[in-house]
């Protein structure tokens, strides 16, 4: 075996048999796994029910409240006193008092409640008096309730590709919003959890001074693409177990979660009958409606382009940024002095997540596109592109463009590595490291 | 014959010169001190020997080639500043090493098993170095040093570190090895080892070498004619010698040293002090090489 096949090995070996491998490769997707079941299980439990009790002095809102999944509503008997009373008690969650209303100027209602009540509770009250002001105006005015109801639109639309073949593809942007964010941020993530690393396995070959055990009989360059590599590997292993472990989990989970979905459901429909209401129907359109949905999303993704995307830009981001974060660690002697520099090699990279969001306005933008050329802002920018279709010119050449870029990086980060990593308490700056990059041997 | 050879070797850093046209000829199956003060360019030139760092200009040579990268596995190199992967075990560590410089993996584990047990170390093959007090370290990073049976080893301050029971034992095999046609270059600024164990010594300050050859010749060239004397009697200068020192001994005897004024050797020296005084014993006084060094030194101080 070669060298460098040696020193990955060893690289590899020794952090994938460290406890800590073991513990976030097992641990991360218990955590992944117990938020999905907290989010399907808040879910299917839905909110508490709020019981909110009205005093209604104006008299307009009689049949604008109704209690509901969300509120229980009850209109007090009683006086305004009473039933602050009754509040403080802790009988109800609040109280709504409606003093009496100037339509025109509709001033003075108060939710009194026992702590501070959510926004979203306000809003629902605020609207449902909003609504009915709003419609009394419209019927003063003189416009008949029927030409009211035909007011009300519902648009849906439907968004369709027209890619250059001609070929006509519904599209949905939540699906390529997600996929894209998805592997954005895993590209994102993955750069900065084994760059750190690369960092400190560097440092500690330099402090612990087994470097120059070693370099006699390795050079310097095989040593940081063996570091480099090898602590890939482990990035990779622990990525497709997380990938594994999760889905795993996550069918468990799920399965138990849909059961208590199911029953839930079944519930539901009992009380609709009960109710004589057929909301089956009306559940199967929506049903069918989502399912549509859903396919139409994945399916305007064109989904092995976004695979070998990803694995692309995964492996180049990191080894560009692998590259530099060896560099880093190679010219300073401790952790700590690292900081300095690991701020402007990580700048590029946490402003591409920033601008993410400008990205996703306009996915085929300037911003967009320049962004997605720069190789060090690319395999984030470019990720987040991916999944909405771009031109296959662009997606050649930002690769191009990427390739050159690790290449590059890797050469600068080699030149001063060769230097750093023999380099003892030298304070470092930007001006040495120009030094050592341009240094003949 | 000659294993090494360094011609005309300088190099500078930056800020200063490290070493300025240092040339070396160390003969194989010797036992080779590079002696000189911190900071005079030892370690620069071992770095260099190993092709760690590059000189300016001027050639080594090992057995007559040019040493290039690959020739540099036939070095054995121990560096001052002692490292090894803390969190990794001892037989792991030195299986990676060893492979590194080329042994086979079954070569290697042969190797690292008679080390082991040579060292006393093998129930301790399967701890962490972390777990390991300095010395066992120590050994652990000799044991890396010779393990792949290099031609010349080079030993950069091998002693520190250890107690002298282990001191013994590695000087044991460093004698050992070279029986078994290893040539070791020593440096070091501990000269009792160095007056026990070099046979050839080079001596390094300010980046020049200024003195360099046998141990034995050096000591013989450093001589100045001094002598020391027991005698009964009284002892005054004359013309031929002056007295360095005297004093009392138990026996009643007196002890002087004296050092000759004349170049005609011991035997007219005799000749005079027997006149004055009766002569117990006669001892030409060598200087160690601690003397050596702290005079040329100093010297070199002074101009």
């Amino acid at each position: 075996m070669n060298k460098i096949g040696l020193i990955i090995a060893r690289e590899y070996i020794s952090r994938v048999k460290k406890k800590s491998f073991l513990v976030m490769t097992l641990l991360a997707p218990v955590l992944f796994g117990g938020f999905f079941f907290i989010v399907g299980w808040t879910a299917t439990k839905g909110i508490d029910t709020k019981t909110i009790q009205i005093v209604d002095n104006s008299g307009m809102f009689g049949e604008v409240f109704v209690s509901d999944s969300e509120m229980e509503i009850v209109f007090a008997t009683n006086s305004l006193d009473a039933a602050k009373e009754q509040v403080q008690k802790g009988d109800f969650d609040g109280l709504l008092f409606i003093p009496e209303l100037d339509i025109d100027n509709p001033q003075g209602v108060i939710l009194y409640s026992p702590n501070n009540p959510s926004i979203g509770l306000v809003k629902t009250l605020g609207r449902k008096i909003e609504a009915e002001i709003e419609e009394i105006k419209l019927r003063r005015s003189g416009i008949q309730q029927e030409v009211l109801d035909g007011l009300k639109a519902d648009v849906n639309i439907s968004t369709i590709n027209l890619s250059g073949t001609g070929e006509e593809k519904e599209s949905s942007s939540v699906g390529a919003t997600a996929v894209g964010y998805i592997a954005a941020f895993m590209i994102y993530m993955f750069i900065f959890i084994y760059g750190t690393q690369i960092l400190r396995g560097v440092v500690e070959e330099k402090t612990t001074r087994i470097i120059e055990v070693i370099i006699s009989s390795v050079k310097p360059f095989q040593l940081m693409m063996g570091k480099v590599i090898g602590v890939a590997g482990v990035g990779l292993s622990q990525f497709i177990l997380w990938i594994i472990l999760t889905m795993g989990i996550s069918a468990v989970v799920g399965n138990i979660f849909f059961d208590g979905a199911e029953n839930m459901k079944q519930q539901q429909a009992q009380q609709m009958d009960q109710m004589d209401i057929p909301q089956d129907e009306m559940q199967q359109e929506l049903n069918e409606d989502l399912m549509s949905k859903v396919t139409g999303a994945v399916s305007s993704i064109n989904i092995p382009l976004v695979v070998f995307s990803f694995l692309f830009y995964f492996l180049t981001g990191y080894l560009l940024y692998g590259a530099l974060f060896a560099a880093i660690g190679s010219a300073v002697d401790s952790d700590a002095d690292a900081q300095q520099f690991m701020l402007p090699v990580t700048l590029p990279l946490i402003g591409a997540i920033i601008m993410l969001g400008a990205v996703l306005n306009d996915p085929n933008g300037s911003l967009a596109f320049w962004m997605s050329m720069i190789p060090f802002t690319s395999p984030v920018i470019m990720m987040m592109r991916v999944p909405f279709g771009v031109p296959l010119w662009e997606l050649g050449l930002s690769m191009v463009l990427m390739i050159v870029g690790f290449i590059f990086t890797i050469w600068l980060a080699s030149r001063i590595y060769r230097i750093g990593i023999l380099m003892h308490g030298t304070k470092v700056n930007y001006k040495t490291l120009g030094k050592w990059i341009m240094q003949k041997n | 014959m000659e294993l090494l050879r360094v011609e005309n070797i300088s190099k500078s850093y930056s800020s200063h010169q490290a070493l300025r046209d240092v040339s070396l000829s160390i003969p194989k199956g010797s036992i080779f001190g590079l002696l000189g003060p911190n900071g005079a360019g030892k370690t620069t030139l071992i770095r260099i020997i190993t092709r760690i760092i590059e000189q300016d200009s001027g050639e080594a040579y090992l057995n007559g080639i040019k040493i290039t990268p690959e020739l540099v596995r036939m070095i054995g190199y121990l560096p001052e500043e002692r490292g090894l992967y803390k969190k990794m075990k001892v037989g792991e560590q030195l299986l990676y090493l060893a492979r590194l410089k080329g042994l086979s993996r079954k070569e290697a584990v042969e190797k690292i098993k008679f080390w082991l047990n040579r060292l006393e170390l093998t129930e301790w093959s399967n701890k962490t170095i972390e777990d390991l007090s300095k010395g066992m370290a120590q050994k652990v990073q000799f044991i890396a040093t010779v393990l792949h049976e290099p031609e010349l080893i080079i030993l950069d301050e091998p002693f520190s570190g250890f107690d002298p029971i282990n001191a013994n034992l590695i000087k044991d095999e460093i004698l050992r090895l070279r029986e078994n046609g290893a040539t070791i270059i020593f440096s070091t600024h501990r000269m009792e080892s160095v007056e026990e164990l070099c046979d050839h010594i080079a001596l390094i300050n300010k980046s020049q070498k200024i003195l360099d050859g046998k141990k034995i010749d050096i000591k013989n060239d450093h001589k100045d004619g001094t002598f020391i004397i027991n005698y009964s009697g009284t002892l005054v200068p004359a013309a031929d010698f002056e007295i360095v020192s005297t004093s009392k001994l138990e026996n009643g005897l007196t002890e002087s040293i004296v050092k000759d004024k004349t170049p005609d050797g011991p035997n007219n020296l005799v000749k005079v002090l027997v006149n004055q005084v009766e002569i117990h014993s006669f001892i030409e006084k060598v200087p160690s090489i601690n003397e050596i060094f702290i005079s040329k030194v100093k010297g070199e101080d002074h101009e």
